[in-house]
């Protein structure tokens, strides 16, 4: 890759984080580094600004008596003063372990106990709390410095601390020792070891995956040089700080590239701080995308003929050539004109409504994207690409380039990545931000890396005649049906989740003569028909139950099915029955991983009831299971549950009817 | 834990023989009862018992016919509402009474009116010293707005806010007059398990974070047994029981007026 032309990175000899962060605040002192909103006002702190408060909280860290090799936990949401900590820990050696923000004590105490993290650095009282919980079971947790001290004023542990404290301490121990910074900074390259990150993980434990510098800056500064990020994009950091993802967007391409990243006023106000924002650069979930788009269509229907004509009319010419105008191919001139037309009307509003203005670049993985979802967002002219990544690849595995975009494809290998199958069809790929190890856990360590460097990604795929990679599904879940044919769970789950009736769906076969599933429905969305309906219900247990909705899901599974019909390897992979389900799958209760995958194994054990129900012959099910609260206390929530037939399809039937 | 800390200082209002009717019907007789400062004070009774009306006399809205009120060292038989916001006493109500159609943020903002000295002219003239004076009072405003986490509802209208957050809202605006002594009338009424959660724990900050001194009418038991330092009891407009949480829980008088005697 030739770097002609391009701001980033601050590079040359910038191996680690804190020498980016002296290079940034050399080059681009005056540029802001980090936003956040605070009491209505969005602040900002140049890069030189974060230097100094990097520097402070460092030495801080340093004066309190942490070693190279210390772990640092970080756990709280998206905060300035949280980003620098990494780094700050980074300085003076330390390694940073961001931990899930939402997790319960527990899984908090097992990554704090595992990663034997002597600090932790955590947002406020929440955390704190959580944290004095556990600190029992973690015999090596020190000390805990907090940013917010709401509410903290009569905690009187003396292990507990302000981060203003450690700062200040941390500037006069740099007064005292001058050059300690600089030279701790130098004593690190790039293979030392820059993040651990737990994953969540769809079986068993976490595992921490280990990262050196040059895995995260490589991978950051390839993928940001073929995109051409420059130092003046702008991305909202919303995403986890525990997840590979906001890792490498908002904090390795930030430092890379030298960009901006600004800092929602909370959880809540994401939308709104988005809209204020308009970001350049974003990544979203699929599920992001979805649910944005669910909004919008509901929103729409609530609004006057005239408008839900003017936008219905648009969308669809959107549809027809928007995709085509985003990818520079031809298109008649009258639809050009419209499309422009449509920009000032439609689109245009649209866009700023929902922040989206000034994308140049967005990204989803994680999940296949509904076509129809997919599509939406490029029809407006928004440049979003889908990519194929990993905690072990710091990311980037695959990028779809510009103008060659496939909603089924996740695209060609990432720069310097090189990607192969198996045998066994399970994808294994190669490159420079392969992972170094699975922190203490040697056997998975090499249960999962090859001698020579290939990861296995568990992932089952293949290669398109374009080279892009297709995925079909968990190469472990890709099982058989009794009569030997194929059967790939995610990929009928995702056919059933692009509607935007069904949030989730759990389908069984391997091993069995048929298919069935369990649906979740949309609260969202089949909540806002039932309203216009004038269909009363009392919780998501009601909704799931109504007749009208058992039929409208029997219609969405059939059409599942007439899909599958049409390919005759996965034409027994049918539907036959199916339930839905009396409560939303849910972390909490350890049914999906904190990003929100369906933990197979542990469904298929907590509803075993509902599995044999499917296949009996029996119309419904009583079912009793146990619900965790958000405060943690537990209950029981039983349910009787219905159970449909769906309709299947040969391919003379599809023959006939076309 | 805030109990432990807590330094619950003189007496701050002093209520004297209190007697209140409406034409032949006598709302309150002869309560007498006192709110030291820094303290959170419950006033709880059956349906009737005159605990309204009670808050209602402490600031101004009903005049009582008989008995005085100590506030602060004055002592005083008559007060207009507007008097005492002034002196430092805010309130919310048992049926919110927000401006629906504005938004979160411009309803706290009305609690900042009696801080704001420049007159007409000058708000009118929108630069200078205006500016200035709603500049500052936007910041305590927003500080609130941090405080009880409603940032995500800044600028949306009230009345489109479920119950439990207009509750909050109209706490936020009670806390916009920086008050001495808050009065609320039932806050936690009508909201669910979290939500009452929620905000005893906002009662407990504002108590705990600026000192202020809160009297409360609750239903809910376990919530006043909870978080108040003292409890009194009214029943058909007589005090009946005055004393700490278990005292008063313990109280044979309390437990005939809840539980109702045969005669």
């Amino acid at each position: 890759m030739s770097a002609a032309g391009n701001e980033g990175p601050a590079g040359i000899g910038a191996d680690t984080f804190p020498k980016l962060l002296i290079e940034n605040a050399k080059r681009r002192g005056n540029r802001p580094a980090m936003r956040e909103k605070d009491l209505g006002i969005w602040q900002s702190w140049t890069w030189s600004q974060v230097l100094d408060e990097v520097r402070a909280l460092s030495c801080g860290l340093a004066a309190r008596g942490l070693k190279r090799g210390d772990k640092v936990a970080i756990v709280g949401d998206n905060r300035p003063r949280l980003y620098w900590t990494m780094v700050a820990a980074q300085a003076v050696g330390g390694v940073p372990v961001p931990v899930y923000q939402d997790s319960v004590a527990d899984e908090m105490a097992f990554v704090i106990e595992h990663a034997g993290a002597r600090f932790a650095v955590v947002e406020d009282q929440e955390q704190v709390d959580k944290l004095l919980e556990i600190k029992e079971r973690c015999p090596t947790l020190e000390r805990i410095i907090f940013d917010d001290s709401r509410g903290l004023r009569h905690y009187d542990q003396d292990f507990l601390e302000p981060y203003e404290r450690a700062q200040a301490d941390g500037r006069a121990f740099d007064q005292a020792n001058p050059g300690f910074f600089e030279a701790e900074v130098a004593k690190a390259s790039g293979d030392h070891n820059s993040i651990i990150l737990y994953t969540s993980g769809t079986t068993g434990q976490p595992k921490g995956v280990v990262l050196s510098f040059d895995n995260v800056i490589r991978t950051a500064d390839n993928a940001a040089r073929l995109e051409h990020l420059t130092e003046r994009e702008e991305m909202l950091a919303y995403l986890p700080m525990a997840w590979v993802g906001d890792h490498i967007f908002s904090y390795g391409q930030s430092y890379c590239s030298g960009f901006c990243v600004s800092c929602p006023e909370s959880s809540a106000t994401v939308m709104q701080d988005l809209r204020e924002l308009g970001p350049t650069y974003f990544f979203a979930p699929p599920r992001v995308f979805e649910n944005i788009l669910t909004t919008v269509m509901i929103r729409m229907e609530d609004a006057s003929w005239i408008k839900r004509k003017i936008f219905r009319g648009f969308m669809d010419l959107a549809r027809r050539s928007g995709v085509k105008i985003l990818d520079g191919q031809p298109v008649p001139m009258t639809d050009r004109l419209l499309y422009w037309l449509g920009g000032l009307l439609v689109y245009g509003p649209l866009k700023n409504t929902l922040g989206f203005s000034r994308i140049r670049l967005a990204y989803t993985a994680g999940e296949a994207i509904g076509p129809d979802i997919f599509d939406f967002y490029r029809s407006l002219g928004i440049n979003l690409k889908q990519l194929y990544g990993s905690t072990e690849a710091s990311v980037f595995i695959t990028i779809q380039p510009d103008g060659q975009i496939k909603p089924d494809t996740v695209g060609p290998p990432a720069p310097e990545v090189e990607i192969k199958v198996a045998d066994n069809g399970e994808v294994m790929f190669r490159g420079p931000g392969v992972f170094q190890e699975y922190y203490k856990n040697p056997e998975a360590s090499a249960e999962t890396k090859t001698q020579d460097g290939w990861v296995h990604t568990g992932d089952a795929g293949f290669f398109d005649e374009d080279g892009h990679l297709k995925i079909i599904d968990r190469a472990k879940d890709v099982g058989r049906l009794k009569d030997g044919t194929l059967f790939a769970p995610k990929f009928i789950e995702n056919k059933l989740k692009f509607f935007p009736d069904i949030t989730e769906a759990v389908v069984f076969g391997d091993g069995r003569e048929d298919v069935t599933a369990f649906i979740n429905i949309d609260l969202e969305a089949v909540g806002n028909w039932a309203e216009r309906n004038g269909v009363a219900y009392g919780g998501y247990q009601e909704l799931a139950a109504l007749p009208q909705v058992y039929s409208t899901v029997q219609d969405h599974v059939a059409r599942v099915n007439r899909d599958l019909a049409e390919d005759p390897k996965l034409a027994s992979s049918q539907i036959k029955r199916f339930l839905i389900l009396h409560k939303e799958l849910d972390a909490d209760d350890g049914e999906l991983t904190r990003t929100r995958k369906v933990r197979r194994r542990i469904v298929a054990e907590k509803y075993k009831p509902l599995i044999d129900g499917l296949y009996s012959d029996q119309s419904h099910v009583y079912i009793e299971t146990e619900v965790t609260f958000e405060d943690g206390r537990k209950g029981k929530l039983s349910a009787d549950l219905k159970i449909e037939p769906a309709e299947v399809f040969t391919l003379q039937d599809l023959k006939r009817a076309s | 834990m805030s109990q432990a800390h807590k330094k619950i200082g003189d007496i701050m209002l002093k209520v004297e023989d209190i007697s209140l009717s409406f034409g032949g019907v006598r709302a309150l007789s002869g309560v007498s009862f006192d709110v030291r400062e820094h303290e959170i004070l419950a006033i709880i009774g059956p349906n009737g018992a005159g605990k309204s009306s009670m808050l209602n006399v402490i600031n101004g809205v009903y005049h009582p016919q008989e008995g005085a009120i100590t506030y602060k060292g004055s002592t005083r038989k008559q007060m207009r509402p507007h008097q005492a916001a002034k002196q430092g006493i805010a309130r919310t109500f048992q049926n919110i009474a927000l401006f629906k159609g504005m938004s979160t943020l411009d309803n706290i903002m009305t609690g900042r009116l009696l801080k704001m000295r420049r007159n007409f002219l000058w708000q009118a003239l929108y630069w200078g010293p205006a500016q200035k004076e709603e500049i500052e009072n936007r910041m305590v405003c927003e500080k609130i707005i941090d405080f009880l986490e409603i940032q995500a509802i800044r600028k949306t209208p009230v009345g489109r806010l479920p119950y439990g957050l207009q509750k909050r809202v109209e706490l936020g605006r009670a806390l916009a007059m920086e008050p001495d002594l808050l009065l609320l009338d039932e806050p936690m009424a009508g909201m669910n398990v979290e939500e009452k959660e929620d905000m005893c724990r906002f009662v407990l900050d504002v108590n705990d974070e600026f000192g202020t001194t809160i009297a409360l009418i609750e239903h809910d038991m376990g919530v006043v047994m909870d978080i108040s330092d003292r409890v009194m009891v009214l029943d058909y407009g007589r005090k009946i029981a005055d004393g700490s949480p278990d005292e008063v829980r313990a109280d044979q008088e309390v437990i005939d007026a809840y539980l109702g005697v045969s005669h």
